[in-house]
């Protein structure tokens, strides 16, 4: 390797935390900068390479994967940890944890006797104007006087090697999961180094937070269930949430899992009510209950705030803790720190000026050319603003807007960020980026605890001076060195799981979860009938030497309702396939097929969610314009097997709860549906005198295998009704599934207590009753066998209506309530 | 001289389908204050509710919490009061400091702040139907000249109010921005009370939103009828020395004897006689009937 310092700027004004001002490598940093000396580009590549394998197998993702119009912006991360030594961990650590102690004690105040607005230290404006001020709060004193039960800091570097604090994170602090995958995904990178520089484990904080929450969560003696909740899939870092509560060991849920029955929270799941005992939110405080805070929000648990404040269930952060996010509040701490504790702050803040002081006002509009200017609260409809930026007719406006409501603008000076070498695969060198550092701490049991680590985040240009994952930066994993070896933070072996503790099955399965795996069931069967026909249809019209198989496979398509009916063959076939604004089309299914994956993705194996995305994104990117008939035909292929694999994740690979039995049902119901609609169909028309057509009918039922090997002969009609309706070893026979359908219900509704199906139990009688001899030696000739033919289609119909009659039943018995829509009320 | 109200309020909800699961919250309760006492109260509920809490809000106002756990089609909530009314004393608004001055007693200084000013300061900013704008300053320009007092610049914001703003039940709903009525210049009591909450916040200045009732006479020769009135509401002003003073910018008058107080708060979304969450229901439209009838003492 050339010397990587070679073309690395040493830029003078600005820290570096890889060089010393006289351009020498940090002495932290001195072994990882040799390892990369000493490697080949090659190897660095490899790393490279491997760390961007992980981050798409894991699906990590900033924005939401599986949405298909969504924005799929994967995860990025560097290669090159931020590191940070010993000494100055010290430091940070004790800053932190001072300053997590000090905004608990301002909530409790602020939510308490409120002395901090009347002795003077605090403005009232920045408290009651808040719109995360939530005065239905007031007055609720949480366990162990907990308002932060997780918090978090955004610190810059400034020249002077200091770090300095630029905003304070309490409401729902994101970012820790990342900081933990990157762990997971980086540590890998440089096996060796890791454990050389005895780089501090993370394991212990996540344990801290389990404790904490276990411990202070009213449990009344039973063990303690805790919930994270989600705003849902929409929300930029849902990947995070679900990260975190499988790390966690905690259920994933949206509001609508959650209903609150005499100031109780409980989980909804298939077996009824479970209480709830704490919930992890991350969900904006003024949304979580709409009958108390935010009337307008969809996304809360009516109730939520009354059982909180009956001390029912624990809110981690507690409700109300927003009101911290204000950049206004940064210059009051320090004082208010030395009137609660009698202590100097140890981290700095940033030069902060809040307007609503006259005095400040002046200054601030005098120095506006070298300020930033930010809203004091989350609700404002104004984006900060660098002062130099506006011209002189604008900063005149800007002005005119602060001194209408001073006390709702902050002028802050600019963040000096400090800058760290990222590796840059495609020249093959190190560069130099502008960092910022988010640290997290969780409150313990005497004392906050920090995480030895944290989520850094690098400017996405050469010249940025902004840090944000929102405006394209990238991240890289922190590791702080220690002096001695690591030990003791084996995380999750930590509790003792003896033979009484044993869970053979997921009790918190939400309902919702189970609903949306019937449908992934439903969908994956419904995706692999239509890609069948489809390619039955597209192969034969690319061959063109069979125009009357094409012709009956389109007659069946168009009565599935898989084809549309206008139009010439090829504009359907592609319509069909890929139509956007045709709502039948395979292209349609797949995309409902994600969007139902995606609500159970916690169930869902990481191959198996691989194997999804997979699927995805070649539907996604197949041209409509322009189609290439043989190209379409290739991917029908490919799509069917991966269908394949994913029914063979579904048999081997998931545990057989109550959730897997609803899949396999939603598989099974859909299967027996499209089986028996497609039968029907085909024996009513004439392409059953037709070999091409029995043919092709063999191939949608995938057995045309079986079938020659059994006979080595052509399709006929009586083997090949044999083999795909009465055959029961054979799966895509309809008397098969038929049968396991009848079976797999009676005992789900034996299981729930639920009425009996009585109609599938007399199809399967009369179904296997019935003798192909009568097609034989049709006693009147051709008409007979015709009404032979058209009795058995309309017993096949009848199968066919009967499965879709089961399904709503089911769907009625079993998520109704997931439907019901909370409304809110309002009378004068 | 005192005045004597029984007050019925009826609110009934008929629903298109089953509601399986309701939680309210009724502010129906006159609060207790000075020129007030609540002499009989009962609230009659159909169905039962499964819990019922009676508590004081953090405003300090009557609140009932009901939840509902069996599946009902209908929820009748009648609200019985027996209220004495008696008579404020006069005030003379020059001797309100200048509107500017209280502006300031009200802005952060970093000195001590007074329990009244505290209390006070609640009620200054934003709140869900109140944001403030450049638009209402604008507006209110005129009554506010400078060294103003307060209460005699408030009192002409009431009447430009009235003298501008045409009364139209059809014309808004409980949500409709109030940047629109400002615009429309039409709306009832509530955008009313909500616009000169948000004139008199927009220039640093506390105000609060009272609901309440109103007695209204019928028509000459008329009786009064049953279930003709309405609930009502009107706003607040602190005023360092005088306190906080009524206006109802509804009727250009300072509420006395007529106005029958129920709750306070930011605004309407604070006091709503009766707001909830329902699981189910279908289509919805309550139907609320207020009386309010002078009795002879």
């Amino acid at each position: 390797m050339p010397d990587l310092l070679d073309r690395y700027p040493l830029t003078t004004g600005t820290y570096h935390e890889l060089l010393d001002d006289s351009g020498a490598v940090r002495t932290h940093w001195r072994r990882l900068f040799d390892q990369l000396q000493r490697s080949t580009p090659a190897q660095l590549l490899q790393r490279q390479s491997l760390l961007a394998r992980q981050i798409q197998e894991n699906g990590v993702t900033y924005n939401v994967y599986a949405d298909p119009k969504g924005a799929d912006r994967p995860w990025e991360l560097d290669l090159l940890p931020h590191v940070i030594e010993p000494q100055e961990w010290k430091h940070l650590s004790a800053g932190i944890a001072q300053r997590a102690r000090l905004l608990n004690a301002v909530l409790a105040d602020l939510y308490g006797p409120q002395r901090l607005i009347s002795e003077g230290l605090l403005p009232a404006e920045l408290v009651f104007g808040h719109n995360n001020f939530l005065w239905p709060c007031q007055g609720i004193a949480p366990p162990d006087g907990s308002f932060l039960h997780l918090y978090a800091v955004d610190l810059a570097r400034a020249p002077d090697g200091r770090w300095w604090v630029t905003a304070d994170r309490t409401q729902a602090p994101s970012g820790a999961g990342y900081a933990l995958e990157n762990r997971m995904i980086v540590s890998r990178a440089f096996p060796d180094l890791y454990r050389d520089l005895k780089v501090r484990h993370l394991s212990g904080f996540f344990r801290t937070l389990q404790e904490t929450l276990a411990r202070q969560a009213p449990s009344d003696g039973e063990s303690p269930l805790v919930v994270l909740l989600t705003p849902g899939r929409f929300n930029e870092s849902y990947f995070e949430h679900l990260y975190l509560a499988r790390q966690l060991g905690y259920p994933l849920v949206e509001g609508g899992d959650l209903t609150v029955r005499d100031a109780t929270v409980y989980l909804k799941t298939l077996s009824g009510l479970r209480r709830v005992h704490a919930i992890m939110r991350r969900l904006d405080d003024d949304f979580c209950d709409p009958l108390e805070l935010r009337t307008d929000s969809a996304l809360g648990v009516p109730g939520l705030l009354e059982a909180v404040r009956q001390g029912r269930v624990l809110v981690a952060n507690a409700l109300g803790s927003g009101v911290l996010e204000s950049p206004g509040l940064l210059g009051f701490l320090p004082k208010i720190n030395q009137y609660l504790f009698g202590e100097e702050l140890l981290l700095p803040s940033i030069a902060t000026w809040w307007c609503g002081e006259p005095p400040v006002l002046a200054q601030a509009l005098e120095k506006l050319p070298q300020l930033l200017i930010k809203p004091a609260f989350p609700s404002q409809s104004f984006s900060p603003v660098f002062g130099r930026d506006l011209s002189e007719a604008q900063r005149g406006q800007l002005a005119a807007r602060m001194q209408a409501r001073p006390y709702a603008y902050v002028a802050q000076e600019l963040a000096q960020l400090s800058q760290a070498p990222v590796w840059q695969a495609e020249d093959g060198q190190i560069q130099p980026r502008a960092i910022g550092m988010r640290m997290y701490a969780v409150s313990g049991k005497d004392d906050y605890r920090v995480l030895p680590g944290g989520l850094t985040r690098v400017a996405a240009e050469a010249d940025a001076e902004v840090v944000s994952m929102q405006r394209g930066g990238a991240s890289k994993d922190t590791w702080v060195l220690s002096e001695q070896a690591p030990g003791g933070e084996q995380w999750k072996a930590q509790r003792t799981v003896g033979v009484h503790d044993l869970v053979r099955r997921d009790p918190y399965l939400p309902s919702r979860v189970v609903e949306n795996l019937f449908w992934f069931g439903r969908y994956c069967e419904r995706c692999d009938g239509s890609a069948r026909l489809l390619r039955i249809m597209l192969a034969r019209y690319v061959d063109g030497d069979d125009p009357q198989a094409l012709q009956s496979a389109v007659a069946l398509g168009e009565s599935l309702m898989l084809l549309p009916e206008e139009g010439e063959l090829p504009e359907r076939l592609l319509a069909a396939l890929l139509g956007d604004d045709w709502s039948f089309s395979l292209r349609s299914n797949l995309q409902r097929l994600q969007w139902a994956a995606s609500q159970v993705r916690g169930k869902l194996s990481r191959e198996n969610w691989q194997a999804l995305v997979e699927l995805q994104r070649e539907a996604m990117e197949l041209e409509t314009e322009e189609a290439d008939f043989g190209e379409l035909l290739d991917f029908l292929n490919r799509l069917v097997m991966s269908l394949a694999a994913l029914s063979g994740f579904a048999l081997d690979d998931m545990t057989r709860d109550e959730g897997w039995r609803f899949l396999m049902i939603g598989r099974r119901l859909e299967r027996l549906q499209f089986l028996s609609s497609s039968l029907a169909a085909f024996l009513r028309s004439d392409a059953v005198f037709d070999q091409a057509g029995l043919e092709w009918l063999l191939e949608l039922g995938n057995s045309s295998i079986t079938y020659r090997s059994r006979y080595l002969a052509v399709a006929q009609l009586i083997p090949v009704l044999d083999l795909l309706l009465l055959d029961e070893q054979n799966p895509h026979a309809v008397l098969f599934q038929l049968k396991l359908v009848a079976r797999t219900l009676k005992r789900l509704n034996d299981d729930f207590a639920a009425p009996k199906e009585t109609a599938l139990p007399e199809l399967v009688v009369r179904l296997s009753r019935f003798d192909l001899r009568c097609l034989e030696n049709p006693l009147f000739g051709e008409a007979s066998l015709r009404a032979a033919l058209d009795g058995l289609a309309d017993l096949l119909q009848e199968v066919a209506d009967v499965s879709g009659q089961v399904s709503d039943r089911l769907a009625l018995r079993h998520f109704a309530h997931v439907d019901d829509v909370s409304q809110r009320t309002v009378s004068v | 001289m005192n005045a004597h109200y029984q007050i019925l309020h009826d609110t009934h909800y008929h629903y298109d389908s089953p509601v399986s699961l309701a939680q309210q919250l009724a502010h129906l309760w006159p609060r207790a204050c000075d020129w007030q006492r609540c002499t009989e109260q009962q609230l009659l509920i159909s169905p039962e509710p499964t819990t019922r809490r009676d508590e004081l809000d953090v405003f300090g106002n009557p609140l009932t919490r009901l939840a509902f756990e069996r599946p009902h089609d209908e929820l009748l909530v009648n609200a019985r009061l027996s209220v004495e009314v008696l008579a404020r004393p006069e005030l003379d608004f020059n001797l309100s400091p200048a509107w500017e001055s209280t502006c300031n007693a009200l802005t952060y200084t970093g000195r001590p702040l007074a329990a009244p000013l505290l209390e006070a300061c609640r009620y200054r900013f934003e709140s869900p139907y109140v944001h403030l704008k450049r638009s209402f300053v604008e507006f209110s320009e005129s009554c506010f000249p400078p060294g103003r007092p307060l209460m005699v610049g408030v009192r002409a914001l009431m009447e430009k109010i009235f003298e501008e703003f045409t009364f139209d039940a059809e014309a808004t709903q409980v949500a409709t921005p109030l940047v629109e009525v400002l615009e429309r210049r039409r709306g009832v009591c509530q955008d009313f009370a909500h616009l000169m909450l948000a004139c008199v916040r927009s220039r640093g200045l506390a105000a609060r939103y009272v609901s309440g009732y109103l007695l209204t006479q019928p028509p000459p020769g008329q009786p009064r009828l049953i279930g003709a009135d309405a609930s009502h509401a009107w706003v607040s002003v602190y005023c360092p020395v005088l306190g906080w003073v009524d206006f109802d910018p509804t009727n250009n008058v300072q509420p006395a004897l007529e106005h029958i107080t129920l709750a306070w708060g930011r605004d309407f979304s604070d006091v709503s006689p009766l707001r909830g969450v329902i699981l189910g229901g279908g289509a919805h439209d309550p139907e609320v009937r207020v009386t309010v009838m002078p009795l002879e003492s």
